[in-house]
């Protein structure tokens, strides 16, 4: 039998408005190429009481049109707010839905229960691994740094292990995350002051070096690659070793779009390098990166 | 409370033991650790040796292995165990999941302490690597406030807490962090390493000194500036047209006059980083701190003069102080 992939789009990073949200799943559930879609808050728990009715109800149209939704916890619950956040939606997944650890202490929270693994658990080998699957994981997203030659020794032992295994295919790479929120300081505001600063860039704000370079990409206290990971060519031999979901992460751009050119390749209807040339064409300007996954830096473009 | 001190290299393990230190905390010569810098770290023998001083000298020896090991190939990272465990020290610091299962699997007798770079922060994470390999103490990553450190300690009651006090700040939650990795290929979870000397480079270029770190301009200083070494979170970039360091001033973190705060907020250990530092840093350090700690219900000093060591001579308290974030 022919390996193959499914679709997931991952959580949305940035901090848009209830009614953004509303039309950008809506649209999705109608036409989109997705199986399963991530939702929930990752990087900040300031956002979420704004746009949780939004997300309740895209939730709701999503998994009416037959899609497999996903809540995502918290990268870094610090707060006993985010502590009560985390353990919320842990308490979800008593209830039957199905979540995705962000941090040990999701992991704490969901063992022994069905449960994925997000890209900010740091899985680096085959013991974690291992380690996770007794605990109840079903699925893992692997960290966005690992080299190519990692990624494969981990998606054989995941699906060894009866796992699914998934990848980012595309997006921008979150490369940190703190308890300071850079948006706001660089409003000159503090976190607990921040006037939501972030909701002002549907994409982050765009960090250059001195000399001009675009170099990052703040997104309130999480820290992103400014270049969008592009892996396209790349997608039969990660198919091939065993990874079976592709992961995108949504942009300021028609991800529907962006997910048919996946699923066409996936289906084998159209080549890596033809996938790629259409994906490049689609960034508008915004660099492309591949690194980590060949072993380099992670802002270079390996042609 | 007692005091974790850091060594890069056996003499500087030997004046730690000299000027006080409780414990001392050290790693393997390659890539177990997290401070895999060249001319630093301990051979198996000379952690032996280290082992066997601090034994006579009743200072608790500590090996860091704390990195992530790799997939396909984790064999450097169960040794790094294997000779911890048979060189009888107090405790292996650890950060991975499957290093750490190794551990609690293989030497059921071993203590197994959570370093920083596993991140744990807040109490249901602690749970999960005391209940998953049986972890005695959590070194917290610095994004916690004094209150949130002390709610965490009540919350799990069975597992030690110790942090930070003095040294090089990291910004970013710690272990969780691939800046370096972005700009050069090389991360402190993988290799070890954050900011790596093999890839920094100065430039002259006219009347400015440009430090770059990979391809990538991560400060640029002005005639009479002095010129520091670019580790990236605290460089200065341009955002919003503007330009300075969007991510934290080259400071250094001193929460040394904070030390009866941690005492009731039940810590156990406070942390000096600084392996890559030399023996006048680990003596200065480590003397000026046991003296605060032992007049601290008097003063809430500072450790004495530590200043000289503090990157830009300036110091924060960073995260303990909900107003930094």
């Amino acid at each position: 039998m022919t390996k193959t992939a499914t679709l997931t789009l991952g959580p949305l990073l940035y901090n848009w408005p209830a009614e953004r949200r509303r039309a950008f799943y809506a649209g999705l559930a109608d036409e989109g190429p997705f199986q399963t879609v991530v939702l929930g808050e990752t990087v900040c728990s300031k956002r979420e009481p704004l746009v949780a009715d939004a997300m309740a109800d895209a939730a709701q149209v999503l998994e009416a049109a037959g899609r497999t939704v996903v809540h995502a916890t918290l990268a870094l619950a610090v707060t006993p707010g985010e502590t009560a956040a985390l353990e919320g939606v842990a308490a979800a997944a008593a209830d039957g839905a199905l979540v995705e650890a962000n941090d040990a202490g999701a992991l704490a929270l969901l063992a022994d229960r069905p449960h994925h693994i997000g890209p900010m658990v740091n899985v680096y080998n085959e013991g974690t691994l291992r380690v996770l699957a007794a605990r109840g994981a079903t699925c893992v997203t692997l960290p966005w740094e690992l080299p190519r030659e990692s990624v494969y020794a981990l998606a054989a032992e995941a699906r060894r292990l009866g796992m699914d295994c998934a990848v980012t295919v595309f997006g921008r790479a979150p490369l940190a995350i703190s308890a300071r929120c850079y948006h706001a300081r660089a409003h000159g505001l503090s976190k607990d002051g921040c006037r939501y600063v972030c909701g002002e860039d549907p994409e982050g704000m765009a960090v250059e070096t001195l000399d001009g370079a675009d170099f990052l990409t703040v997104n309130g206290t999480q820290t992103q690659a400014h270049a969008v990971t592009v892996l396209a060519r790349e997608v039969p031999d990660l198919v091939a070793a065993g990874v079976n979901v592709l992961r995108i992460s949504p942009l300021d751009m028609d991800m529907g779009v962006v997910g048919r050119v996946y699923a066409e390749l996936a289906a084998g209807c159209l080549s890596g390098t033809a996938a790629e040339d259409r994906l490049l064409d689609m960034l508008d300007g915004r660099p492309a990166a591949n690194g980590f996954l060949n072993g380099g830096d992670g802002a270079a473009w390996v042609a | 409370m007692e005091l974790v001190c850091p060594a890069g290299t056996p003499a500087a393990l030997s004046a730690a033991v000299e000027a006080g230190a409780d414990a001392v905390y050290f790693g393997f010569r390659d890539r177990t650790n997290a401070r895999n810098f060249p001319g630093l770290n301990f051979s198996p023998k000379e952690a032996a040796d280290a082992v066997a001083l601090c034994r006579a000298r009743g200072v608790r020896p500590m090996i860091a292995i704390n990195t992530y090991a790799d997939a396909g190939d984790d064999r450097i990272w169960r040794r790094a165990v294997d000779i911890a465990a048979e060189a009888g020290v107090h405790a292996v610091i650890l950060c991975d999941m499957g290093v750490a299962a190794y551990a609690a699997e293989r030497h059921p007798g071993l203590r197994l302490h959570l370093s920083v770079q596993a991140s744990a922060s807040n109490p249901a994470a602690v749970r999960f690597y005391r209940d998953a390999f049986g972890v005695r103490r959590v070194v917290l990553p610095r994004v916690l406030t004094v209150p949130q450190i002390a709610a965490l300690t009540e919350a799990v009651p069975d597992v030690e807490t110790e942090v930070f006090v003095f040294g090089g700040l990291c910004v970013m939650a710690e272990g969780r962090c691939a800046l370096s990795s972005y700009a050069t290929g090389l991360s402190p979870n993988k290799d070890g390493v954050c900011s790596p000397a093999s890839h920094v480079r100065y430039e002259q270029e006219g009347e400015v000194m440009v430090s770059r770190l990979g391809e990538w301009t991560i400060n640029r200083f002005g005639p009479g500036e002095q010129a520091g070494y670019p580790t990236l979170c605290k460089g200065r970039f341009r955002a919003r047209g503007r330009e300075g360091h969007l991510f934290e001033d080259p400071v250094s973190l001193d929460a040394s006059a904070l030390l009866p705060d941690f005492a009731a907020a039940g810590v156990t250990a406070l942390k000096i980083e600084g392996r890559q530092r030399g023996k006048a840093y680990v003596a200065q350090v480590v003397r000026g701190l046991k003296a605060a700690m032992a007049g601290m219900t008097a003063d809430r000093g500072r450790a004495a003069d530590p200043k000289a060591f503090l990157e830009g001579g300036q110091a924060t308290t960073g995260a303990y102080a909900r107003g930094w974030q």
